[in-house]
C-alpha cells in the first residue's frame, strides 16, 4: 500500500511538472494563467502581476448584499478615504462606479489617478446561493455519466437522516450530460482512443438543448488531459461562444466526483462572473484609462481580471477573504498577530484563524451545500446571524435558534418591514443592546414594541419572562457561533487564550464581547468602521508568491543537503518572480513549508520554518517539530517513520509602512463622547448603561461597561464588568475589568 | 457483581434546578464536543474504513452510563454492572467481545473503548467510542468469513479489559492485540485516534463543569434525559398502537451463504400504558453460519428513538432518557440472540434489515409517515491477492444502493442508509489496486415505481488486472425491497462474472474466495429502493424527465402507466388510457407490496428469475432445543 501511495505521488509529481511546463508556455497568453494560479502544482507560481501605481493610489472595493464599500489608499501621503454607497444587485458594477465617483470627489482626485482597483466580490457566491447560474452541459467518460447523481453516496444527518433528506439537483443536469467513448488509465496512458464522430453528434444535441456553458471532466483526466483538450477543440467548433471548462485545467487532482463538481461549478458561475468582470473592466478603463483590475481570490491572493473570468471557481470565498485580510491589516497595526476573526451578518457568521499574521487556508471551498476543491482561507460559516429565527418545538420545549433566517425581507420584527418572527436582532432590541435611538445604515429605524411582541412568542412557549427569553436567544446563538470558533481553533490544536477576537460585520460588534468571554480570547477588538473592513482587506492585500515541489519519500532515505538545495532553488525562483514585479529582495520575507506525515497516514501537516531554522535543525529538527505538532493536534505522536510529501518556499512582499488617521490623545475619561443613558439587561438583571458616540471617542479613553457605542453602520456592546479602551489606531479593545493588557 | 467505582471525593452531587436556557447551552456544548470527537478521529485514523468510510461512533454519557449524546451508545450501564473490578480515574476499558457486553458491539472487528471521566475525585461522565478495525485476525483477510461456524474463527476475542490503568497503557495486552492483526499499523493508529477522541471529550466535560458547576452539569444531563423521555413518551402515545391493535411485521435475510434460507425476523408491537413493547417472538432460530446478529436491546431502543424523533425535532440531542418506556423482548437462541459460540462476523445484513422491519412495523399505524424498504445493508466486495511485484493487495469496499421512496419525496439514487458513510472514489481504486472500474452508474428502473420513486441501485463493473480472489457479502437477491401505499418493490441485487473468454456466470450473493484472472469482469448490481404511493398519480412530466435523465426507461415508464414517445415526451392521450386500464386491473392499492405472496411461492420462481436454485429451509431443531 505504501509503495502504491508512493507510486501515485510520483506520478502526480511528474504530472505537476508537466503542467508547470505547460504553464510556462502559456504564460505569454494573458487569458490563461488560470491553471497556474489555481493548482498546487510543482514549481508553478501563484503570482499575480501588479504594476506600481504611478500616483500611488490603490482602491479597495467590496460589494456586499446591501452596501458597496470603498477604501482609497494614498500611500505616499498616508491618507485614506472611505465611502459607502448602496449596492445595485441587478448590476453591481453600477454601484461600484457610483462609489468611485463619490470617493474621488471626497479625496479631490481625478479618477485617472487611480492605478489599481482591488476588488472582493460575492458575484460567484451569490450565483451559487441563488441558483442563478448557467445551464451547464457535461461531458464524462463512458460509464460515468452519473458521477454527480451518485456523488459520494453521503446522506447528511444522523441515523434515519435519509427519512427527511432530499438531495439537491446537480448543477449539470443528467439530461445535459453526454458520454465520450474514450478511456485513459491511472498512469495517463490511453486505453480507448476518443470516438470523435460520436462525440460530434452528441455535442450537436447538447447545442440544441440550450446549454450556456460546457464542462469536460473525463475519468483519470488528472493524469492526462489530452482527450479533454481535444474535446474542447471540437466543442469550440460545434458550440461557438459557449465557454468550455476542462477538469484537467481547473483542478488536475484525483477523485472524479470532486473534480467534476468543481469544474461544473466553474462553468456554472462563469458566464455571470465573466460578464460582470468584463463590464467592470471596460467601464473602469473608459473612465480611468490604464487601470489594473484585480479580483481577490478565496485563498486571499489576487487574481488578474482575465484569470478571474476563466477560473471563477476560485472566487467563491472572495468576499469573506476580504474580511479576513482586512482584519489582519487592522489588527497588525494594533500589534496583534494571533487573531480569531468573527464576521457576523444577517443570516450567517464567518470565522477564521490567523496565526502569526498568516490566515489558515485549506484545499476546499464550501458554499451552501456545494463543496469544491479550490484553495480558500479556512473560513467556517454557521447559519447564525442577526436575522436567525428563534422557535420552540412543541414536543421538546427546547429553545432553538436558526438556521432559518428572516433575511433582508421581511427581516427582524423590529425593522417594521413586515417580519413578525422573533430573531436574534429582536432579542438584542429587547435587551436594550440595540437601542431604538441607534440607526442602521443611517436610515433604518428600530421599533422596540414589535420586537417585544415577537420575542414574547418564545417567552410564552417556554414559560419564562420576556427578558429571560431574549437573553436565552442571544446566549444560544452565541453558543452556536462559539462552535464554529472552536472548529478553527481548539480543533486545530490552537488555544483560544493565545488569540484576540476581532468582531466585525453588521452584528459582530454586538456579540464580540460575549464570544470572547465564551472562548477566553481577549481582547475583543472592534475596528473603526467594522462595516468597511472587507474593503480594507481588498486594498491592502500583500503580494505573495510561492514555489513548490512534490517529493514523496521516507525521511530516512533523504539527503539533508539535497533537500536544503531544493528549498533554496524554490526560494530563488519565487523571489525572482516577485522581484520582477517590483518587490526588491530586501523587501521580501521568506519562509519554508515542509509537508510531512507518518508513513501510511492520509493527512499531512505543514511545518513552517525560516531558512535559518531549517539550516540549523535539518530534517531531524523538522521531524521533531512535526511530532510536536501532531501531539498538539491529536494528543499523541507515533513512533512510525516520517514521510516527506512536499516542499514549498513562500516569499511575501514586506508590508508598506502606513500612517493612518490620528485618533487624538486624551485622558481616560470618555465623557465627551457620552450621548445619553439607557438600560440594558444582562445576566438576569437590568443595568443603567451609557450610550457613546464612536466618532467622538479618542485614543486612551476608557468606556466602562455596561455601555453601548454607536456609529454610522454598527453598534458595539460592552458588557457589565468589562471595559473598552481606545487604542492608537482607533480600535475599541474590550477587556474584562482589571485585565486590560 | 457490579464494578467498584473508586472515588476520592465522596461528597454527593445534588440535583439542582436548571433553567431551560442553561440546559440548551449545555446541550449545544455537548453537541459541539461530539462533533470535535469525530473530527479528531477522522483526521488521525489510518485505516480507510474509519478515515474514508467513517465506520466509528462516539458518545458521551452521564456518570451512570446513560448516553447523553451519540448514536450507538447505551451499553455502558450493562458494562458497569457486569465488570468485575475497579473503575478508577485514568482507566480506559476495551472489549470487542459481543458475548461479554450483550451485543454492545456485534462483531469482533469493532473495538469498543470506554473511559470514565473524573472531576475533583468524582465520576462525572463517560466517553466511549467504537471503531471498525480492518483486520482482527481469524481465518480470512478482513476477519469476516461467511462460512465461519464459531466465533473463534473470526479473530482475537478481547473480553472487557483495562487497556489503560491509571493513565498507563497496558503494553503487553496491546501488543497481543496488534500481533493478531494482518494490518497492525492501521489498528494501532486507529486505536490511538480513538483514545485521542475520548481524551478530548474528557477535556470538554471538565470545561463544562468548570463553567457551570458540577451540580448544574450533572443535573442538566438528567434534564436532557428527561426531555427525551417526555418527547418520546408523547411520540409513543401518538404512533404505537394499543394492545387491541397490535402491529406485526416480518422480513427476511435471503440466505446464510451455506445454502439455507431465508431467515425470518418478526416483530410484534403494541403499547401497554405508557410503555411500547417490541416482541421478536416468531423470529427464526440462530444460523449455523456467521449471519447471526446479536442485537442489544438498548441499542434497538436507540434505533427506534433516533428513527422517529427526527421527524419531530431534528435538532434534539438524542439520548437514552426514554429507555424505561420501551420493552424489547428477544427470544434466546434466535438469530437476534444467538448463543455463544455462534459466529457473528457477517451480521451486517441483519443489522440493516432491522431498519426495514422497524419502518414497516411503525408505519402501519401511520401510512402517511411510512417509508418503503431501502438499501438496508452494507454489502461487501473484497479482492485480494499478490500483485506483479509479489506484494499483497487487499481491498474491502462497501456498496451503496437506492434510498426508498418516502413521504418526503423520491429516494436518492445510489446512496447510503447509514450516517456519515461515503463511497471510495473510483480513481483512487484504480490508482492503488489492480482494478479498472469500467462503469459506475445507476441502474435504470431499479427503483420501485411510486408517486415518489425509489432510488436506483448502482452497477459497478470491476475489471480485474491481476489473478486473485474475490469475496462478496450481499443480500436481497431473492426477496424484494418492498414498496408501500401502492408503490412497487425495487429491483433485486445481481452479480455477474464475465470471464475473459466471454463466458458468463451468476455469482451468488454470499461467497468467499472466488478465483479471478486478469480481464475477468464482475458486474456488481446493488438493489433499488421500494416505491412510495400510487405510481399512477405521479406527474407524467416527472416520469418523462426521469426518462430523459436515463433513470427510467421508456418501457419502465409504463409501470407508472405513462406512455413516452420516441421524442421522450409524454403521450397524453395514451397515458390517460393506459392509466385507466392498469388502475382497474390493479384494484385496491396494497399497503405493502412485497412482490410475492409467500416464501414457498417465491422459492418456486427462484430458478427462473434468478438463475439460482432456492435455498433449502434452515435446520433449526438443535438451537430450539438448546434455547429451551
Amino acid at each position: 500500500m505504501d509503495d502504491l501511495i508512493r507510486l501515485y505521488e510520483k506520478r502526480l509529481s511528474d504530472l505537476e511538472a508537466r503542467i508547470s511546463e505547460l504553464d510556462k508556455d502559456l504564460r505569454g497568453d494573458t487569458r490563461s494563467p488560470a491553471s497556474s494560479t489555481s493548482t498546487a502544482a510543482a514549481t508553478t507560481t501563484a503570482l499575480t502581476p501588479v504594476r506600481q501605481a504611478s500616483a500611488g493610489l490603490r482602491l479597495g472595493v467590496d460589494v456586499g448584499g446591501t452596501f458597496t464599500d470603498l477604501l482609497l489608499l494614498d500611500e505616499k501621503n498616508g491618507r485614506t478615504f472611505t465611502a459607502k454607497v448602496p449596492s445595485t444587485p441587478e448590476d453591481s458594477s453600477i454601484g461600484v462606479l457610483n462609489g468611485i465617483e463619490k470617493i474621488c470627489r471626497q479625496a479631490d482626485i481625478a479618477q485617472s489617478d487611480i492605478a489599481e482597483v482591488m476588488h472582493g466580490t460575492t458575484v460567484a457566491t451569490n450565483t451559487v446561493l441563488t441558483g442563478s447560474g448557467a445551464t451547464v452541459g457535461l461531458v464524462t467518460t463512458k460509464g460515468y455519466r452519473d458521477t454527480l447523481q451518485i456523488a459520494r453516496s453521503y446522506v447528511p444527518g444522523g441515523l434515519g437522516g435519509w427519512v427527511i433528506w432530499n438531495k439537491s439537483e446537480p448543477l449539470a443536469a443528467l439530461e445535459h450530460t453526454i458520454e465520450a467513448d474514450e478511456r485513459i488509465d491511472a498512469q495517463g496512458d490511453v486505453l480507448v482512443p476518443l470516438d470523435e464522430a460520436a462525440l460530434e453528434t452528441d455535442l450537436k444535441k447538447l447545442r440544441d438543448s440550450g446549454i450556456e456553458a460546457l464542462t469536460v471532466s473525463l475519468f483519470n483526466a488528472y493524469a492526462n488531459g489530452a482527450h479533454e483538450q481535444r474535446i474542447a477543440e471540437i466543442a469550440r467548433r460545434i458550440l461557438p461562444g459557449i465557454p468550455v471548462s476542462l477538469s484537467s485545467e481547473v483542478i488536475p487532482e484525483m477523485y472524479e466526483y470532486e473534480r467534476t463538481e468543481t469544474t461544473v461549478v466553474n462553468s456554472y458561475v462563469r458566464p455571470v462572473v465573466s460578464k460582470y468582470v468584463d463590464n467592470l473592466q471596460n467601464e473602469l478603463k473608459s473612465k480611468m484609462g490604464d487601470v489594473k483590475l484585480h479580483i481577490l481570490r478565496s485563498d486571499g491572493g489576487l487574481s488578474s481580471a482575465s484569470a478571474a473570468m476563466d477560473s471563477p471557481v476560485n472566487l467563491l470565498m472572495s468576499g469573506p477573504a476580504g474580511g479576513v485580510a482586512g482584519a489582519l491589516w487592522i489588527a497588525k497595526r494594533a500589534g496583534h498577530k494571533n487573531l480569531l476573526t468573527f464576521d457576523m451578518g444577517g443570516t450567517s457568521t464567518d470565522v477564521a484563524l490567523i496565526e502569526n499574521g498568516v490566515a489558515q487556508t485549506r484545499r476546499e471551498t464550501r458554499v451552501a451545500d456545494v463543496t469544491v476543491r479550490a484553495p480558500s482561507i479556512d473560513v467556517r460559516t454557521v447559519g447564525a446571524g442577526g436575522g436567525s429565527i428563534a422557535y420552540v418545538p412543541e414536543l421538546t420545549k427546547a429553545l432553538r435558534v436558526g438556521p432559518q433566517s428572516a433575511g433582508a425581507t421581511p427581516g427582524p420584527a423590529a425593522y417594521a418591514k413586515g417580519g413578525d418572527e422573533p430573531t436574534v436582532t429582536d432579542a438584542n432590541v429587547v435587551l436594550g443592546y440595540l437601542p431604538a435611538t441607534s440607526k442602521l445604515g443611517g436610515d433604518m429605524t428600530i421599533d422596540r414594541d414589535l420586537a417585544v411582541k415577537a420575542v414574547s412568542k418564545v417567552a410564552d412557549a417556554l414559560g419564562v419572562p420576556l427578558e429571560k427569553a431574549a437573553e436565552g436567544i442571544v446566549d444560544i446563538v452565541n453558543e452556536n457561533m462559539c462552535g464554529a470558533l472552536r472548529l478553527v481553533s481548539v480543533e486545530q490544536g490552537y488555544d483560544p487564550r493565545d488569540f484576540a477576537l476581532i468582531g466585525f460585520g453588521g452584528a459582530g460588534p454586538l456579540h464580540a464581547n460575549a464570544l470572547a468571554g465564551l472562548i477566553n480570547a481577549w481582547p475583543a477588538i472592534i475596528p473603526p468602521g467594522p462595516g468597511v473592513l472587507c474593503a480594507y482587506g481588498d486594498a491592502t492585500t500583500r503580494l505573495r508568491n510561492e514555489a513548490s515541489q512534490t517529493i514523496v519519500s521516507p525521511l530516512a532515505e533523504l539527503e539533508p543537503a539535497e533537500v536544503n538545495r531544493t528549498l533554496h532553488t524554490l526560494e530563488q525562483k519565487a523571489a525572482a518572480d516577485l522581484a520582477a514585479e517590483g518587490v526588491g529582495q530586501d523587501k521580501q520575507d521568506v519562509f519554508y513549508q515542509i509537508d510531512m506525515r507518518y508513513t501510511g497516514q492520509g493527512m499531512k501537516l505543514t511545518v513552517d520554518m525560516t531558512p535559518e531554522e531549517f539550516t540549523r535543525e535539518g530534517l531531524e529538527g523538522t521531524a521533531r517539530r512535526f511530532d510536536a505538532m501532531h501531539e498538539k493536534l491529536f494528543t499523541f505522536a507515533l513512533d512510525a517513520g516520517h514521510e516527506l510529501v512536499g516542499l514549498r518556499a513562500v516569499v511575501q512582499g514586506a508590508e508598506k509602512p502606513f500612517v493612518g488617521k490620528d485618533y487624538g490623545h486624551a485622558g481616560t475619561d470618555a465623557g465627551a463622547a457620552r450621548v445619553q443613558t439607557t438600560q440594558i439587561y444582562s445576566g438576569g438583571q437590568w443595568y443603567d448603561a451609557v450610550i457613546y458616540d464612536r466618532a467622538k471617542l479618542q485614543t486612551g479613553n476608557r468606556v466602562e461597561g455596561p455601555a453601548i457605542v454607536v456609529e454610522m453602520d454598527s453598534t458595539t456592546l460592552i458588557q457589565p464588568a468589562h471595559v473598552g479602551v481606545i487604542d492608537e489606531v482607533g480600535n475599541i479593545l474590550i477587556w474584562p475589568e482589571g485585565q486590560e493588557g | 457483581m457490579p464494578a467498584q467505582i473508586i472515588e476520592t471525593n465522596t461528597h454527593p452531587v445534588s440535583r439542582v434546578e436548571v433553567d431551560p436556557i442553561t440546559l440548551d447551552i449545555v446541550e449545544n456544548a455537548l453537541r459541539n464536543a461530539r462533533a470535535e470527537m469525530d473530527a479528531v478521529l477522522f483526521r488521525t485514523a489510518m485505516s480507510p474504513g474509519i478515515r474514508e468510510q467513517h465506520d466509528a461512533f462516539p458518545m458521551i454519557a452521564n456518570q451512570e452510563g446513560k448516553m447523553v449524546v451519540g448514536q450507538f451508545g447505551s451499553f455502558l450501564y450493562g458494562f458497569i454492572n457486569g465488570y468485575d473490578g475497579t473503575i478508577e480515574d485514568g482507566d480506559i476499558f476495551i472489549t470487542n467481545d459481543p458475548y461479554s457486553c450483550n451485543g454492545a458491539v456485534s462483531h469482533l472487528n469493532d473495538w469498543l473503548l470506554m473511559m470514565p471521566i473524573f472531576h475533583d475525585g468524582r465520576l462525572v461522565s463517560w466517553s466511549a467510542m467504537f471503531g471498525h478495525m480492518t483486520d482482527v485476525g481469524g481465518k480470512v483477510p478482513g476477519s469476516l468469513p461467511t462460512d465461519a461456524k464459531m466465533i473463534y474463527e473470526e479473530g482475537l476475542i478481547i473480553p472487557p479489559t483495562k487497556i489503560y490503568r491509571k493513565g498507563e497503557l497496558a503494553d503487553d495486552v496491546f501488543n497481543i492485540m496488534l500481533a493478531n492483526s494482518r494490518v497492525p499499523e492501521w489498528n494501532k493508529s486507529d486505536f490511538l485516534a480513538i483514545i485521542a477522541s475520548l481524551r478530548l471529550a474528557e477535556r470538554r466535560v471538565r470545561e463544562n463543569i468548570e463553567r457551570f458547576g458540577v451540580d448544574t452539569y450533572i443535573s442538566a444531563m438528567w434534564d436532557m434525559l428527561d426531555r427525551n423521555k417526555q418527547a418520546m413518551g408523547a411520540i409513543i402515545q401518538m404512533i404505537i398502537p394499543d394492545g387491541e391493535h397490535k402491529a406485526h411485521f416480518e422480513d427476511w435475510i435471503d440466505d446464510d451463504g451455506m445454502g439455507a434460507g431465508p431467515y425470518k425476523i418478526a416483530c410484534t408491537l403494541w403499547r401497554e400504558g405508557d410503555k411500547a413493547i417490541f416482541d421478536f417472538e416468531g423470529s427464526d432460530p440462530q444460523s449455523l453460519s456467521s449471519i447471526n446478529f446479536l442485537l442489544n436491546e438498548e441499542m434497538f431502543k436507540m434505533f427506534f428513538g433516533a428513527f422517529t424523533i427526527n421527524l419531530f425535532d431534528p435538532q434534539i440531542l438524542f439520548n437514552d432518557g426514554f429507555y424505561e418506556l420501551v420493552d424489547v423482548r428477544i427470544p434466546e437462541g434466535s438469530i437476534l440472540k444467538p448463543k455463544k459460540p455462534a459466529a457473528l462476523s457477517c451480521r451486517t445484513h441483519m443489522l440493516g434489515r432491522i431498519f426495514d422491519l422497524m419502518g414497516g412495523l411503525l408505519g402501519q399505524g401511520a401510512p402517511d409517515a411510512l417509508n418503503a424498504a431501502g438499501f438496508s445493508d452494507s454489502p461487501h466486495f473484497m479482492y485480494s491477492g499478490y500483485g506483479k511485484d509479489g506484494e499483497w493487495y487487499q481491498l474491502f469496499q462497501i456498496g451503496f444502493g437506492g434510498i426508498p421512496g418516502r413521504p418526503a419525496g423520491d429516494g436518492a439514487d445510489g446512496h447510503s442508509l447509514w450516517p456519515a458513510f461515503t463511497n471510495v472514489p473510483n480513481e483512487f481504486l484504480e490508482a492503488y489496486f489492480p482494478l479498472r472500474i469500467r462503469e459506475y452508474a445507476t441502474i435504470a428502473d431499479s427503483g420501485g415505481a411510486g408517486l415518489h420513486r425509489g432510488g436506483n441501485g448502482i452497477t459497478i463493473a470491476y475489471e480485474m488486472l491481476e489473478p486473485g480472489e474475490i469475496s462478496i457479502h450481499d443480500d436481497r437477491w431473492l426477496t424484494y425491497p418492498w414498496g408501500v401505499n401502492g408503490g412497487e418493490p425495487g429491483m433485486r441485487s445481481t452479480k455477474t462474472l464475465v470471464r475473459v473468454d466471454g463466458s458468463r456466470e451468476n455469482i451468488p450473493a454470499k461467497c468467499d474466495r472466488v478465483h479471478v484472472e486478469p480481464g475477468d469482469m464482475l458486474y456488481f448490481n446493488t438493489w433499488g429502493g421500494g416505491g412510495w404511493g400510487d405510481p399512477f398519480e405521479r406527474d407524467p412530466e416527472l416520469v418523462a424527465l426521469d426518462v430523459r435523465r436515463g433513470l427510467v426507461t421508456r418501457e419502465g415508464a409504463k409501470r407508472y402507466g405513462v406512455v413516452i414517445g420516441r421524442d421522450n415526451q409524454v403521450e397524453k392521450k395514451e397515458t390517460k388510457k393506459l392509466r385507466a386500464q392498469m388502475s382497474e386491473r390493479r384494484g385496491e392499492k396494497l399497503l405493502f407490496d412485497r412482490g410475492f405472496t409467500s416464501i414457498d411461492e417465491l422459492k418456486k420462481r427462484s430458478k427462473v428469475e434468478t438463475g439460482f436454485e432456492p435455498p433449502a429451509d434452515p435446520v433449526f431443531s438443535r438451537f430450539r432445543e438448546a434455547a429451551e
